[in-house]
């Protein structure tokens, strides 16, 4: 039984390596022989990486000034609509990052929504500003990252112990100081946490920096750019150089969370919501909230009314003549567009499956068998969340160009199965933390009783088990789903002919200018993403 | 005797100490033997090596004649019950029981019945095993146990999870159930009055050593040991001259068994009284720090008096004071 647990998880602990380690290794082999001292040499370089890191630091700061507040607000004070507008504000989350980005495009952009009624409100003769260059980005950012804040900062606030805040206060602490000295260190690993996932979420962000960087390199959009001028030498090195910055946050992530705990040493219920007294304050903050779940809407609400704008019939009103389902009828019926729609589905479909295999087959070597394999194995799976998108896809498309089976290496790219095989690494850490999470919480002696009642390992497994696991496979899977389905960063790279997904159907409506169509598709994809979502928080909450 | 199940020579360790120590113990059919000690004894390693849960480093176990140390818990057809239950919680109270059953669907729930009826859970098949009470979900853990008609019935801890106010009348059920199906059982616990209520016999595990097996008036007045003596009821402990033993040894006695006695051959003072029921314990103080547990009629003696103890008979190490 252990021998068996052992050398299942050492061949895990391989295939992991093979999909997660194996390409990143390749990539700084291979850009070890590049022009190292050329690369330091250039200006542009420096430039990018430079601007990847600084706007990731202010997309921290920005995502932190917006969701730390609007976390406090929902968790500690009642007013009318709380609920609804607590859910409204953590929508952002569905949408996929291509989506939301012309979304953004459509409304703030220059023939956008808002700069057209600012042009016809004050008679402006051209549009009031440009949505380009790192305000732009940073814009971006700060909508759809601060829900990392607001979901982790709720999160802790609803575990707070309130007789830990009472205690502060019978010793004489007001309310400033409690916050300072209690509040403020309990919340500090979910800030920590949240900080971590935004920095490393903004520097490999690409869908934003692409569309409105203009003349603004970041390094992931450099490395995109010198990989299509041709120069895959230079390409690797730079996507080196991005690795290793990455590799250093996780890092840091790691350490960050084997300290994290700063665990509640009772089992208390978090405070009362404060009920806002005065009838006009509390008008005035569901209005203020309302006002604002609109703000966050706006976006959603745009792309859809896009979506039903016929190609070619809107050119300087101020709300479109025509509504029409034409480009539902052409997402649907247009072979090759209906196509990329099924290419996602399945690539997202059979990526998920396999990467909730992969997360099952560690579960138990993880949360029971040895220590050091464990750790390696938990570590192999977590990997590829430190990985931004364009490194990923670059070295997938570096380790399997070449035929080297002692290596591993297998010719794949140009062929269909690379881009679900790249969603799969992707994919991992998303339902490996689910699984073993799950895993951990599971208690050891079901699976004994099982085992005491005669059931065997499958029995148990399909039996006792999955049903138990269900409701992290539901939140794991779903998330998952949800990436790959939106995924554009590493399609872009490694997509084929035979199976473009639906962003980069977008992307080609968006250049030939059927902005319609290409809203069709992201409303599209926000439909199916929250379906999923919702779906997988349904057989998650079992209630 | 014969064995039904045998216990040879079993040996466990964990790295870094030894959980079971050579332990040998023969169960007959249809007994029902406890399994007694502190925590950290190797009382419930002794029940996971006899489940298959673990595997011993040395010795075997036997049962019906059969040699199962190597047979995974799947194939052993040994019954368990868990300390917290381990009931499936996604599954309601029928499928729980019928769980180890591999019968067509019909005989499957009649068998399901059956058992049910045995705990008094009659009608019960449908209830989300969530939404009992802690008494009636140890009697379903005890049907599921139950129903696959294991060889061997283990019970791990199976009171220590209810309230006290509930305890009693769930080991007189459980005794009942246990003995109605008349299965040969096993059980771990930290409780000697649990072991002594429940058990045919008591088998006393100390630092994973099995120290003394018997029935409880054995282990009460023949004690096989020091620390047998000290941990079944209460013993004072007191250096053999004064109990009329060799100089330099300590010998055991129970305080019923010390006696207030103007001719006694230990002086001392009474320190405190505490009242219990037909008599009292007086606590002692003699002199070089000794202090003493005297159990006597409660107007025997007063706090502060001075007193002279007798000692009637030692427990621990066995023959008579001269």
């Amino acid at each position: 039984m252990t021998r068996r647990v052992a050398w299942s998880g050492l061949l895990l602990a391989a295939v992991l390596a093979w999909l997660v380690a194996g390409p990143l290794l390749v990539v700084f082999a291979e850009a070890a022989g590049a022009d190292v001292a050329a690369f330091t040499r250039e200006p542009t370089e420096w430039q990018a990486l430079w601007a990847s890191l600084w706007i990731s630091a202010a997309s921290v700061a920005l995502s932190a000034l917006l969701g730390v507040p609007l976390a406090f607000v929902f968790e500690r004070y009642d007013f009318p609509g709380r609920r609804v507008l607590g859910a409204l504000v953590a929508l952002p989350a569905v949408m996929p990052p291509l989506v939301g980005v012309i979304a953004f495009y459509f409304l703030y952009g220059e023939t956008g929504f808002v700069s057209h009624a600012l042009q016809a409100a004050f008679r402006l003769d051209g549009a009031p500003w440009r949505l380009q260059g790192p305000g732009a980005i940073l814009l971006v950012h700060a909508y759809s990252m601060y829900v990392y804040f607001y979901l982790f900062v709720r999160a802790a606030l609803a575990r707070m112990d309130a007789s830990v805040l009472e205690a502060a206060a019978s010793l004489g602490a007001g309310g400033a100081e409690t916050f300072r000295r209690v509040t403020l260190p309990l919340l500090r690993p979910a800030l920590a946490g949240a900080a971590l996932l935004t920095f490393m979420t903004s520097l490999g962000s690409f869908s934003a920096p692409l569309l409105y960087g203009g003349g603004f390199r970041v390094m992931t959009t450099q490395i995109r750019n010198t990989s299509v001028n041709g120069d895959q030498a230079l390409a690797l090195l730079e996507t080196a150089v991005l690795t290793t910055v990455a590799l250093l946050g996780f890092a840091l992530v790691q350490w960050q969370e084997k300290g994290a705990s700063v665990a509640s040493v009772g089992k208390g219920t978090p405070p009362a919501l404060r009920t806002i007294a005065n009838p006009f304050a509390r008008r005035a903050a569901a209005a203020a909230g309302w006002l604002l779940a609109a703000l966050l809407l706006l976006p959603h609400a745009t792309l859809l009314l896009i979506s039903f704008v016929p190609v070619g019939t809107w050119s300087t009103e101020a709300l479109p003549p025509v509504l029409a389902l034409g480009n539902y009828r052409q997402m649907l019926t247009e072979k090759e567009r209906l196509g990329s729609l099924l290419n996602s589905l399945w690539m997202a479909t059979a990526a998920t499956a396999g990467a909730i295999a992969l997360a099952l087959w560690a579960g138990p070597i993880v949360a029971r068998g040895r220590r050091a394999l464990g750790r390696v194995i938990e570590t192999l799976l977590a990997l590829p969340w430190a990985v931004p998108g364009t490194v990923l896809a670059i070295a997938m498309a570096t380790m399997f160009s070449v035929r080297a089976p002692w290596f591993g290496r297998f010719v794949l790219v140009g062929t269909v199965a690379i881009l679900p095989l790249a969603y799969l690494v992707r994919n991992l850490p998303l339902t490996g933390r689910a699984v073993l999470a799950g895993f951990r919480q599971l208690d050891p002696s079901l699976d004994e009783a099982a085992r005491s009642l005669g059931a065997g390992r499958w029995r148990r497994l399909l039996r006792v088990t999955m049903p138990l696991l269900m409701p992290a496979l539901a939140a794991g899977g779903s998330l998952a789903f949800v990436t790959a389905l939106g995924d554009f960063v590493v399609s872009v790279i490694l997509d084929t002919y035979a199976n473009r997904p639906i962003s980069a159907q977008i992307f080609s409506s968006l250049r030939v200018n059927e902005l319609g169509v290409a809203a069709a598709f992201g409303v599209l994809l926000m439909v199916v993403s929250g379906a999923a979502l919702g779906l997988g928080a349904r057989a998650g909450g079992g209630r | 005797m014969s064995a039904y199940l045998r216990l040879e020579k079993l040996t466990k360790s964990f790295p870094g100490h030894l959980a079971v120590d050579d332990v040998s113990l023969e169960v007959a059919r249809g007994e029902i033997v406890a399994l007694l000690g502190p925590s950290g004894s190797g009382k419930t390693t002794t029940l996971r090596l006899l489940a298959g849960f673990e595997t011993p480093d040395a010795g075997r176990v036997v049962v019906d004649a059969e040699d199962v140390t190597d047979l995974p818990p799947e194939r052993r057809r040994f019954g368990m019950v868990f300390q917290n239950y381990a009931l499936f919680p996604h599954l309601d109270v029928g499928a729980n029981v019928g769980f180890g059953l591999r019968l067509p669907r019909e005989a499957a729930s009649r068998r399901v019945a059956v058992v049910l009826a045995m705990v008094d859970l009659a009608g019960f098949e449908r209830r989300a095993v969530t939404a009992l009470s802690g008494g009636q979900q140890q009697r379903v853990a005890l049907a599921r146990s139950l129903a696959p008609e294991p060889r061997v019935l283990l019970l791990d801890e199976p009171l220590s999870n209810l309230d006290p106010s509930l305890r009693e009348r769930t080991r007189r059920e459980l005794r009942e159930a246990i003995q109605r199906v008349g299965i040969t059982t096993v059980f771990v616990t930290h409780e000697q009055e649990e072991a002594f209520d429940l058990g045919d016999r008591v088998a006393l595990l100390h630092e994973g050593r099995l120290e003394q097996v018997g029935n409880p008036d054995e282990l009460y007045d023949r004690p096989a040991s020091a620390f047998v003596a000290g941990f079944v009821g209460r013993a004072n402990s007191l250096p053999g001259e004064l109990a009329g033993r060799a100089a330099g040894t300590t010998v055991q006695v129970r305080p019923e068994r010390l006696r207030f006695d103007p001719a006694g051959s230990i002086a001392g003072t009474v320190t405190a009284r505490r009242f219990a029921g037909g008599g009292a314990y007086f606590t002692v103080g003699a002199a070089n720090g000794l202090i003493l547990d005297v159990f006597a009629r409660h107007d025997a003696a007063t706090v502060g008096q001075a007193v002279r103890i007798a000692v009637d008979r030692v427990l621990f190490p066995p023959g008579e004071p001269r």
